[in-house]
């Protein structure tokens, strides 16, 4: 592996259920004191499972910003059909255990000359949404938040920001046929206004239209899309440098497959944002789906390059400069 | 170890001088015969006791005569230090680092105690004693970069990134290599790159663009940059050009051992935790050509970098006036000997 990050080994402090397949994890280093982070900032957790996978996901810091003597935390949904680092995370991992932790990093900072925030969350996209609420509200700066979810019981800390942040807060429960009125909260925002919006995609594109419709400027709209690579059929990689040949599994991101050949691989979001991995591609035997968000349309119908640590090849193999 | 701070000046009467400890120590850029122009970037991780890489911020016998020089420079021209609104979060990361730095590497001369928000900070050398509430402006004399960079060597920028770039957005730079804080505020990387030789070679500032905002948090990086200044001046900025450029043009064989100086910048880049601004560090070392000579290997390798140097590396660095004066001046401490590699004296 190939981290630029500093690494932690962190215990588990705290395990709580904070709504139907979420659960909010409390991490504090056993080492070096934790540094302070800003609002947006990720870390990436390495999971090793029992069957000797090792699995590396990226969350969104929440909690105390300053005060990290007491840990950082993370909130993590329970996902279906994923790799398996939120099962392990939600049915392994027990107080007291040690991880591995990076530290942390921004690839969704807050532009601090804004004259007003308008932040959308939708669903466990509420957990980068929660420390930029907190930072703004410490700074005393405008802001509101609007906060999607399907119902109460799968909803996080609603209560907690209801407490907090009173009128600030909106609330939109699907089941009961609320959508966020993408048009309606981004229409009349006044000059200066940044919008951060984080949740499913159709979420953020919807958004990121409704910004547009409304005439905001590209700069001021904010958008966090990283996820944890999604599996898919198994397919070869042929790494040229190291001449090697493997296997990327179905339930494996090419990025780990090549970290478990032993091959080192610089990465930081895992997440197919920050753009990192990016790799030379000299052959495709099928097609490359691409599923991060830093390739133009034109790098992709080039076909030369890749984000290991989320896209995929449909088809037989590849061919990479590694 | 307690430092022995030396009491000189860096204008009028150019008292500056540097100890035989200060000589052996100093950041001697050159690592082969030749000048190659290389983007040189290394962690900045601690280096061998006593060198200026031992610990993250380096203070050495120079320190109050900087910070007096420092303050001569602000009464003059107060834009020497400037920070747009929105930098507060990270002039406060700054703080938190410079302090920390100090308190920890220092003890001897600065302490700090930290109770939550109340910090209780200490300079003995230049007795400063200060409480304050972390995060509170109204609690210190100065905002938190200018009060810190008032006690702390070398310049210190702070930039910003945002919109896939990095901003200048403020600074404290009263050491600087001709350029200025108060016409580059608020440029981007690539248009505060602008006159570098090598900045039209497509792709290299965008390479480097792209390694800075990668930086992390805990895993700051340094690099190493040289020129040559007449005098000991630390501040040869634009702004005062009228009183240093003229310099130039008064190298002769009888004074360059005394007059010139090897002027050496070790320049950190620090990812900030709380704004996720990155700090530039710009830490200015001057050794004149007598001193220099003072080690063999130094006497030796100068004359034959001189010689090597492109000329459009002449011209951006300002050394065409008197390059040819230092190479044979210098040229008599060149016995022809095989040097070692890397910058270190022998």
């Amino acid at each position: 592996m190939s981290s630029l990050s500093a690494q932690f080994t962190v215990r588990v402090a705290a395990i709580t259920a904070v709504a139907a397949a979420i659960k909010r994890f409390r991490l504090v280093s056993v080492g070096e004191a934790l540094p302070p982070f800003s609002a947006g900032s990720h870390v990436t957790v390495t999971m090793k499972t029992p069957q000797g996978r090792t699995i590396r996901n990226s969350y969104s810091l929440m909690g105390n910003r300053h005060d990290t003597a007491q840990g950082y935390e993370i909130s993590v949904l329970r996902t279906q059909n994923s790799r398996g680092g939120s099962e392990f995370l939600h049915d392994a991992v027990k107080l007291g255990n040690e991880l591995t932790m990076s530290g942390p990093s921004n690839l969704f900072p807050l532009d601090r000359r804004g004259k007003k925030f308008v932040l959308l969350a939708g669903g466990i996209g509420i957990t980068p949404i929660m420390a930029m609420a907190d930072y703004l509200s410490e700074q005393n700066l405008a802001f509101e938040l609007h906060y999607g979810f399907r119902n109460r019981t799968h909803a996080a800390f609603v209560d907690e920001l209801a407490a907090r942040y009173g009128a600030r807060l909106v609330l939109y429960e699907q089941d009961q046929g609320k959508m966020l009125p993408m048009d309606d909260i981004l229409r009349h925002q006044k000059l200066g206004t940044h919008l951060y919006v984080c949740g499913p995609a159709a979420m953020i594109e919807s958004a990121l239209a409704a910004g547009r419709r409304a005439g905001w400027p590209e700069s001021s709209l904010h958008s966090e899309r990283f996820q944890a690579a999604a599996g898919g059929a198994p397919f070869q990689a042929i790494l040229t440098r190291s001449h090697q040949t493997i296997t990327v599994g179905e339930t494996q991101s090419l990025l780990e497959a090549v970290e478990e050949a032993g091959v080192s691989a610089p990465y930081l979001c895992r997440g197919g944002a920050c753009g990192q991995c990016e790799c030379r591609v000299s052959a495709v035997d099928g097609v490359i789906e691409h599923h991060d968000h830093v390739l133009s349309e034109s790098d992709r119908a080039q076909a030369q390059k890749i984000m290991i640590c989320v896209s995929r090849v449909k088809g037989k193999s590849i061919s990479l400069d590694l | 170890m307690a430092l022995d701070f030396r009491q000189e000046t860096f204008r009028d009467d150019f008292s500056f001088r540097n100890s035989p400890h200060a000589i052996s120590r100093f950041p001697f850029p050159f690592w082969e015969d030749q000048y190659m122009y290389s983007i040189n970037i290394e962690p900045h991780t601690a280096g061998k006791p006593g060198s200026v890489y031992e610990f993250p911020i380096d203070i050495d016998e120079h320190y109050l005569a900087e910070m007096h020089d420092r303050a001569l420079v602000l009464r003059e021209d107060p834009l020497r230090c400037q920070s747009l609104p929105h930098m507060i979060t990270a002039e406060w990361d700054l703080l938190e680092l410079l302090m920390e730095s100090l308190a920890r590497d220092y003890p001897d001369h600065f302490a700090l105690s930290r109770d939550g928000d109340h910090w209780h900070w200490r300079n003995r050398p230049m007795k400063i004693e200060q409480k304050f509430t972390f995060g509170n402006v109204a609690t210190l004399p100065y905002p938190p970069m200018e009060y810190i960079t008032r006690q702390c060597q070398g310049d210190f920028c702070l930039i910003d990134q945002r919109e896939g770039n990095l901003w200048l957005d403020a600074g404290m730079v009263t050491t600087q290599a001709d350029w200025s804080l108060d016409f580059d505020l608020g440029m981007n990387f690539m248009e505060w790159h602008g006159p570098v030789p090598i900045a039209h070679e497509i792709g290299v500032m965008e390479r480097a663009l792209k390694y800075l905002m990668a930086i992390q948090v805990g895993r700051p990086v340094r690099r190493l940059n040289w020129t040559m200044t007449i005098n000991p001046r630390l501040d040869t900025s634009p702004e005062n050009y009228h009183k240093w450029g003229a310099d130039r043009l008064t190298v002769t064989p009888a004074n360059v051992g005394e007059k010139l100086h090897l002027r050496v910048e070790v320049q950190g880049l620090w990812r900030l935790p709380r704004s996720n601004a990155i700090v530039f560090s710009i830490r200015c070392y001057l050794i004149s050509m007598n001193e220099l000579v003072t080690v063999k290997k130094w006497g030796r390798r100068l004359p034959r970098v001189l010689k090597s140097l492109p000329e459009d590396i002449v011209t951006y660095k300002g050394l065409t006036r008197y390059r040819q004066t230092a190479i044979d001046w210098l040229a008599r401490y060149d016995d022809g000997g095989v040097t070692s590699s890397g910058g270190d004296p022998d």
